[in-house]
């Protein structure tokens, strides 16, 4: 009976322990909070404001314009043409850099000699200026004195004007996109694949996997789930960030084949500086961010995790 | 016809030999348990068993029919793994069907999203569920069919990789230590499990174990290996009471057997305090031997003229047995003796004692190992036949 | 016997393809260095040849180093991605070891921030902080090339994880041993956080030092020019054909990242696979 008494009245004491940890970490945590106050929460609150507004850099007031700048931007032909640009170009590289990533990482697991020159061959363009080799690029694409098609000539063809021609210039921009980013995605599902326990294989074989093609649909691609759900993830949000090649190659042309959104965003606000139009701008860039992270791991997190 | 044969097996990494020329052959519903300690080409051997690894040299025969060429899943056998190595994206239901499947439909069949609008895999499918439904009826888990591995106990899962294994009737059957990633308690209950299922499913067991426990109690025959080789096959209470090697003499019993490095004597004999035994084997005077005797053959005394003077050093009371650590007088050689609580009664620490060791029990060992004939023989008698 | 030393038809369609695709990927290099060698009219007539005629190298470099100024943009690059990432470091670990490790009623909301910068890029609050840099007159600096960054909620939350997984035993022996909050970080956790902050440090240069978007926002000034935004000045004045020296100039900036990967390409993959994995 007295031990039941003890137990039903808590003795309270100040913990002063946790209030000093408390404190401790508040401080060590300030410097990021300001700074995430300052670069991220509050310029994100701004241009959610700034859309609303017909704000002008240079000009010294601006006016509250509610939806009227959303309502120009869907009416907008550049705009339009942009989004769909941008989303042809996803639609090209991110699965096709998906695919030749997880191609070659189960060609390179399976091969014995030349690993680690294969990897390094393939991750090379992951590691180099993109703006350079955008250069670099040009050049293989150079309609007359670029050596592709001066090779397609030798063989009897005649190569398009790559970059030049409006109807091959999305196609050549995504072609680079995925040279640039097949490396990364090999990277990530290499590790993938090492990760993957050996008596799972065994377990297979044992239970009549007679093939590679059984062995990588019992296996495999059950177990590189998460690594493909992230790999989904970060190439499509790359894919639509597409910028550095075509403010380098393209300038959105020509007769704005190439508009993409981010060049679109940044000519909008930077170079004729209507920031309120280009801020609307921005904030339906991040909606389609946000809307596709919250689809693909709606729809797809539940299939790949399996605790 | 002997339901496996294995024949002059090696396996080695470049210079490095994991196995060293195994041949073992199991008769047909025989369960044998492949023990030793890790390192010693167990598991290596049964992988090569089930074709997941291929020999150096040697062959792999079942049933008659010449396995060594052949690929895993072309051999019918059938394997528990350490880690169960069950599907984690697949529920219970689906892990165990995948054997079938992969025997019974087709290539084409089999493939994701196209081999589910094939004509005829219906029938096949429905077939499957039936045999799975039966097999986790006669392994009790059928509330598991629908959970994922990752919902599941650990001894759950050992049951659901049980009933994959089992549930297509392998003509070999291979388990690599599938007890051992569970706690003690379900360890002991599952041993008993395991020998039951084999015993009516009748199908000849290869169990890879470094438990000497779980060996002794379920295997028909133990086979011993240590460094490579095979040191010995035979049913457990053999191969406890009768060891072939020092090896298996030292692996095998808790604690370790004790062990005495000694010379022979004149007349081809071998003295433990006033015990002399007659040595078999090519041995000569002067060679030498290692004397052997295990703690429960050992009675500790208080200080007499009979046995070998020591003292006590420390003792464990385990309940319904008592160790018994003690020091021989002289040659500062440990001994451990296994006693019960009531033999162990008067005894305490840095007590002066003499042990008695049953002279039927000593055995002795040739420097390499291998096993001598030992027979007692009275020292009276020795006396009267050297006059 | 072994499956390793047979040479196999599928073996060699593997190494077929491998080899092949391999070539496809180094092609822009290679014709970029061989472009670097050429004259003017070799590269208007045999585009396809790789070793020049007469070697224009010393021309082409010449040009690249007098027209822009290459170590004035190599120096901004290194500064730029040193300085982002001395602070992303410092101000990222002490957050992620309080938030991994210490009891404090804001973690939950913080975790929340933490996951909300992660999906806000560069590119959306551009804006608003081009418009503050302006109105503050810091364009054109080395500070507006690296404030925005100096925060790196990837970093947090990469720390984040890597510390969750570090033994509470070790802190709570630190602190029997008398160490402050302050010593744990840095006399406990950074020693132990070199994996993390090295894969994290590989990403952040990468990132940094490919950045086009921010910098070409914020510099007009040739002075502060980082090595893509000089490529692009060197691209503008030279406008015309001459490719020789363009791929001479391009040869260079790719060089420093290049060789720091293929130097350090154990870490780089190890990087990337830890900070892409976890992120």
């Amino acid at each position: 009976m007295a031990n039941a008494a003890l137990a039903a009245t808590p003795i309270a004491l100040p913990d002063l322990g946790a209030a000093r940890q408390a404190r401790t970490a508040w401080l060590l945590a300030a410097p990021a909070v300001l700074l995430m106050v300052a670069f991220i929460i509050a310029p994100l609150a701004a241009v959610v404001f700034l859309g609303f507004t017909d704000f002008e850099l240079g000009y010294g007031s601006f006016r509250f314009v509610g939806f009227e700048n959303y309502a120009e931007l869907f009416a907008d032909r550049t705009f339009r043409q942009s989004l769909w640009n941008t989303a042809v170009y996803s639609a090209i590289v991110a699965p096709v850099s998906l695919l030749l990533g997880l191609g070659i990482a189960l060609l390179i697991e399976s091969e014995s000699i030349g690993r680690s020159f294969f990897r390094t061959a393939y991750f090379l363009p992951v590691a180099s200026l993109l703006v350079a080799m955008a250069t670099a690029w040009q050049y293989l694409f150079h309609p007359t004195i670029g050596p592709i098609n001066a090779a397609l000539h030798m063989i009897g063809l005649a190569g398009p004007n790559w970059l030049g021609a409006s109807n091959t210039v999305l196609y050549s921009l995504a072609i680079i996109g995925i040279w640039q980013s097949v490396g990364f995605n090999m990277v990530l599902f290499l590790a993938g694949l090492t990760a993957i326990p050996r008596d799972l294989y065994a377990a297979a074989d044992v239970d009549g996997a007679k093939s590679g093609i059984d062995r990588f649909f019992l296996v495999t691609w059950p177990m590189l789930g998460p690594t493909t759900l992230f790999v989904i993830t970060i190439s499509v949000i790359n894919a639509v960030k597409v910028f550095e090649t075509v403010k380098t190659l393209t300038e959105g042309g020509p007769n704005k084949a190439s508009e993409v959104l981010l060049f679109t965003i940044y000519q909008e606000g930077f170079v004729y500086l209507r920031v309120g139009y280009a801020s609307a701008m921005t904030v339906v860039f991040l909606a389609v961010l946000v809307v596709m992270m919250f689809v693909q791991y709606r729809l797809l997190d539940r299939e790949v995790h399996y605790a | 016809m002997s339901a496996l044969r294995l024949s002059t097996i090696t396996k080695s990494f470049g210079d490095n030999a994991i196995l060293k020329g195994i041949s073992l052959e199991a008769e047909a519903g025989e369960f044998i348990a492949l023990v030793g300690p890790s390192g010693c080409g167990k598991s290596t051997l049964l992988r090569i068993v089930a074709g997941l690894e291929h020999p150096t040299s040697g062959s792999v025969m079942a049933a008659g029919r010449e396995l060594t060429a052949l690929a895993p899943a072309d051999r019918n056998v059938a394997m528990v793994f350490q880690s169960y190595a069950l599907y984690p994206h697949l529920t219970a239901g689906q892990n165990i069907a995948v054997p079938l499947a992969m025997r019974e439909l087709t290539r084409a069949q089999r493939l994701p999203i196209i081999g589910n609008l094939l004509p005829g895999q219906k029938q096949i499918r429905t077939a499957i569920q039936a045999q799975v439904a039966e097999m986790a009826r006669s392994l009790k888990i059928e509330h598991l069919l629908d959970r994922k591995p990752g919902q599941m106990s650990g001894g759950q899962r050992q049951r659901v990789a049980l009933a994959r294994a089992m549930v297509r009737r392998p003509s070999l059957f291979l388990m690599d230590e599938p007890l051992s990633n569970l706690d003690a308690n379900l360890r002991v209950h599952a041993r008993g499990e395991i020998v039951d299922l084999h015993r009516r499913a009748g199908v000849p067991t290869l169990y890879v174990t470094h438990d000497q426990a779980e060996a002794l109690s379920m295997a028909d025959r133990v086979a011993v290996m240590i460094s490579g080789n095979l040191l010995q096959l035979a049913p457990p209470q053999v191969i406890y009471d009768d060891p072939a090697h020092i090896e298996v003499a030292r692996f095998l019993g808790q604690p370790r057997i004790n062990t005495l490095d000694t010379l022979v004597a004149h007349g081809q004999t071998v003295a433990l305090g006033n015990i002399r035994l007659q040595v078999g084997g090519s041995v000569r005077e002067r060679d030498e031997v290692i004397i052997a005797i295990r703690p429960e053959h050992l009675s500790v005394l208080p200080r007499s003229q009979n046995g070998l003077a020591a003292h006590v050093e420390r003792m464990e009371f385990l309940g319904s047995e008592v160790i018994v650590y003690t020091r021989l007088d002289g040659l500062n050689q440990p001994v451990v003796a296994k006693l019960t609580p009531v033999e162990a009664a008067g005894l305490s620490a840095q007590m002066p004692v003499s042990l008695v060791a049953e002279p039927e029990r000593i055995m002795i060992f040739a420097k390499d190992g291998i096993r001598l004939t030992a027979k007692p023989v009275s020292v009276d008698a020795l006396e009267a036949a050297h006059g | 016997m072994s499956p390793q030393s047979t040479f196999t038809l599928g073996r060699a369609v593997r190494l077929g393809l491998l080899t092949l695709g391999a070539l496809m990927f180094l092609a822009p290099y290679i014709f970029m260095m061989s472009a670097a060698g050429k004259g003017q009219s070799e590269i208007f007539t045999s585009s396809l040849s790789l070793i020049p005629e007469h070697s224009f190298f010393v021309q082409n470099f010449t040009k690249a180093f007098t027209r822009v100024n290459m170590p004035g943009l190599l120096f901004n690059g290194v500064v730029v991605c040193a300085l982002i990432l001395v602070f992303q470091v410092l101000i990222a670990v002490p957050c992620a070891y309080a938030l991994a490790k210490l009891n404090f009623r804001a973690a939950r909301l913080m975790m929340a921030l933490v996951m909300l910068g992660l999906l806000v890029p560069i590119h959306a609050t551009a804006l608003p902080l081009y418009v503050a840099f302006n109105n503050l007159a810091v364009l054109n600096s080395y500070t507006a090339l690296v404030a925005p960054f100096s925060i790196s909620v990837f970093g947090i939350f990469l720390f984040l994880q890597f510390f969750r997984a570090m033994p509470d035993d070790l802190i709570h022996a630190a602190r029997l041993d008398g160490m402050s909050e302050i010593g744990i970080v840095a006399r406990v956790i950074v020693p132990n956080a070199w994996p993390a902050i090295t894969a994290f440090a590989i990403f952040s240069v990468v990132a940094h030092w490919n950045d086009l978007y921010w910098p070409l926002i914020v510099i007009s000034n040739q002075a502060y020019a980082t090595p893509p935004l000089g490529l692009l000045y060197f691209r503008a004045a030279e406008a015309g054909d001459d490719y020789g020296a363009l791929m001479a100039a391009t040869f260079i900036i790719t060089l420093p990242l290049v060789l720091a990967f293929l130097l350090a390409q154990k870490r780089f993959v190890e990087g990337i696979t830890m900070t892409g994995l976890k992120g």
